[in-house]
């Protein structure tokens, strides 16, 4: 029965641990709190979705709408993740390398998508943007659509997901320091070519992890999006509106079978951060502004 | 002579850009963020007074309060307790797939919502997997405001997890090998040294469990059953009066909503603050 008593980690003398029993039943409890809801769900979701078979699971990926709601979510991501990227990096560049009045309260802005919840995420742009708004009107009569069409959902998944990489590549670019990028500029180069040359590489490990965020975060966007979408089968359903869509319906296997493809997206996400957070820089940085960022999802 | 004032260097940036980055930063902050939040306050602004609060105390409103508020305390303490013994277990103890676990702590962040909402759906309802054990046991999950609490407790996990994790890691030893020379029990050894280290970080990541559970929309309504005044929480029935076209109705609850999210990231703001000021205080 020893090996499911667990030793105490490295560099803990004995007089410092708990007795053998305590240890044992702490790890229990532990490993059941997380079974229950973590490993279980997972299981749960291809299970689920294979409950039918493999043929079923195929058929229901290769639905016509099913498809469509991939390509969607693909193209959001696609464009989000970039945009927010050069945002991340410009609002760095400009926070960690001067200083300037009125910084504080920037980071706080930047910041604001984070206490919102979802739900009025998605309703701002509904207000600023819809038909019974100034805006709106305006738009619709020229025959513009944002809100209940693509450009809305693209817009409302920037809103969420922007100070996501921001929040990474900020406290990287403070602790990197400017040494390197002021030797460059003394060596001659000028603004752009210190840019790619110095900045960049130096910051790639963390820019990645913030996308990689900012990607998982894109593409698994709920609230925000069944607020701007209008759900219009077919044409503004993104994957997780498509899962609720078909769930709704209770075509249960089918809600299964994309939900496990955005289950596999979280699984791979996960592998992603672990090996980015080898890096040593992202890690210490990826720590200290892990706090206020995941009250936003 | 005349006493001369001290030379200050002044520090002058050669780093090129400000201008560019800070004014790119400007421009996309207000198009994406500070024009859209403006647009509530004005709308908010178009109701009277009297409006506004008879939208926002109607029976309705309020017993979604109640849940939302209710359940979302429920499951930020579950969390805490459950959330510290698993960061302790990470921290203190070696087991096989140590690693493993500890990235799928992280998985209810990387997990859309939509996806955990019909998995725990699946899971509790009488004939899951996990409700079928507790329909015998009488205790319904699936469909009653026992199911909101367990969408919240998936949803709030990693945050206690991680946030007390840092802080126990960083613990000197030396303070528990000094008590336990001097005699103190294991127990009063944790209760008297480790916990005063690890309670400010413990309330940080309750606050933040709580404000990111009163916000959550994906994973409570499939299990929510959503029947008003029973088991509706607040961002549904935002999202109901909009579909109804009410935008002054919904925009009046948010307003209460975004009241209660600030304050609560005013609060972080501040535990953080506090508890950053007594760890630098207390490292030697």
């Amino acid at each position: 029965m020893n090996w499911l008593i667990p030793r105490a980690a490295e560099g803990r003398k004995p007089a410092t641990c708990e007795t053998a029993a305590v240890r044992a039943i702490l790890l229990g409890i532990a490993l059941i709190f997380l079974g229950m809801f973590l490993v279980i769900p997972v299981v749960a979701v291809v299970y689920q979705a294979l409950e039918k078979g493999v043929a079923a699971y195929f058929a229901a990926i290769s639905e016509p709408e099913a498809w469509s709601a991939i390509r969607l979510t693909l193209l959001t991501a696609a464009i989000v993740v970039p945009l927010n990227l050069i945002f991340g990096i410009a609002a760095a560049w400009a926070i960690a390398r001067f200083e300037f009045t009125g910084k504080n309260l920037l980071i706080t802005l930047i910041d604001i998508p984070f206490a919102v919840s979802p739900v009025i995420s998605g309703m701002l742009f509904v207000l600023l943007l819809g038909a019974n708004s100034p805006i709106g009107g305006w738009l619709v009569s020229h025959g513009i659509r944002i809100i209940f069409a693509v450009p809305g959902i693209i817009l409302a998944t920037l809103f969420v997901t922007f100070p996501i990489t921001a929040r990474e590549l900020i406290p990287i670019m403070t602790a990197i320091g400017s040494e390197e990028e002021e030797a460059a500029m003394v060596l001659g180069a000028n603004g752009w070519r210190t840019f790619l040359r110095v900045t960049l590489p130096n910051v790639k490990w963390g820019a990645l992890y913030g996308a990689v965020l900012c990607n998982a975060r894109a593409m698994g966007e709920f609230g925000a999006v069944s607020v701007v979408s209008g759900h219009i089968r077919g044409v503004t359903e993104t994957m997780p509106l498509y899962v609720e869509m078909v769930y709704n319906d209770y075509a249960f296997a089918a809600a299964f079978a994309v939900a496990s493809l955005l289950t596999l997206l979280a699984l791979v996400t996960l592998i992603l951060k672990h090996f980015l957070l080898a890096d040593s820089s992202v890690a210490v940085i990826a720590r200290a502004s892990e706090p206020v960022e995941r009250i936003a999802a | 002579m005349r006493e001369r004032a001290p030379m200050v260097l002044k520090r002058r940036n050669i780093l090129p850009g400000f201008n560019l980055t800070l004014g790119f930063t400007l421009l996309y902050l207000s198009l994406v963020v500070m024009l859209p939040l403006s647009t509530i306050f004005l709308k908010t602004a178009s109701l009277s007074w009297a409006q506004f609060w008879s939208t926002v105390m109607s029976p309705r409103v309020v017993a979604a309060y109640r849940l939302s508020f209710g359940a979302s305390l429920i499951s930020a303490l579950i969390n805490s307790v459950f959330g510290s013994i698993v960061a302790w277990v990470l921290v203190r103890y070696q087991f096989p797939a140590k690693a493993l676990i500890d990235g799928l702590v992280d998985m209810p962040f990387a997990l859309p919502t939509a996806v955990a909402g019909i998995t725990l759906t699946a899971l509790y309802a009488s004939n899951g997997w996990i409700g079928r054990y507790l329909e015998i046991l009488g205790i319904k999950v699936a469909f009653a405001p026992l199911g909101v609490v367990v969408a919240l407790i998936f949803v709030g996990l990693p945050f206690v997890v991680r946030t007390v994790q840092p802080v126990l890691e960083d613990l000197d030893p030396d303070f528990e090998e000094a008590a336990s020379v001097l005699g103190a029990g294991r127990l009063q050894v944790v209760v008297r040294i480790i916990a005063p280290a690890v309670i400010p970080a413990l309330l940080t990541g309750f606050a933040l469990s709580f404000a990111r559970a009163i916000g959550e929309y994906g994973s409570v309504i499939f299990i929510s059953g959503n029947m008003p005044m029973r088991t509706e929480i607040v961002p549904l029935l935002i999202m109901t009066k909009l579909e109804q076209f009410d935008y002054a109705g919904a925009t009046a609850i948010a307003v209460v909503m975004l009241v209660a999210s600030f304050l609560m990231l005013l609060a972080v703001n501040l535990l953080q603050r506090w508890s950053s000021r007594r760890l630098t205080a207390q490292g030697v």
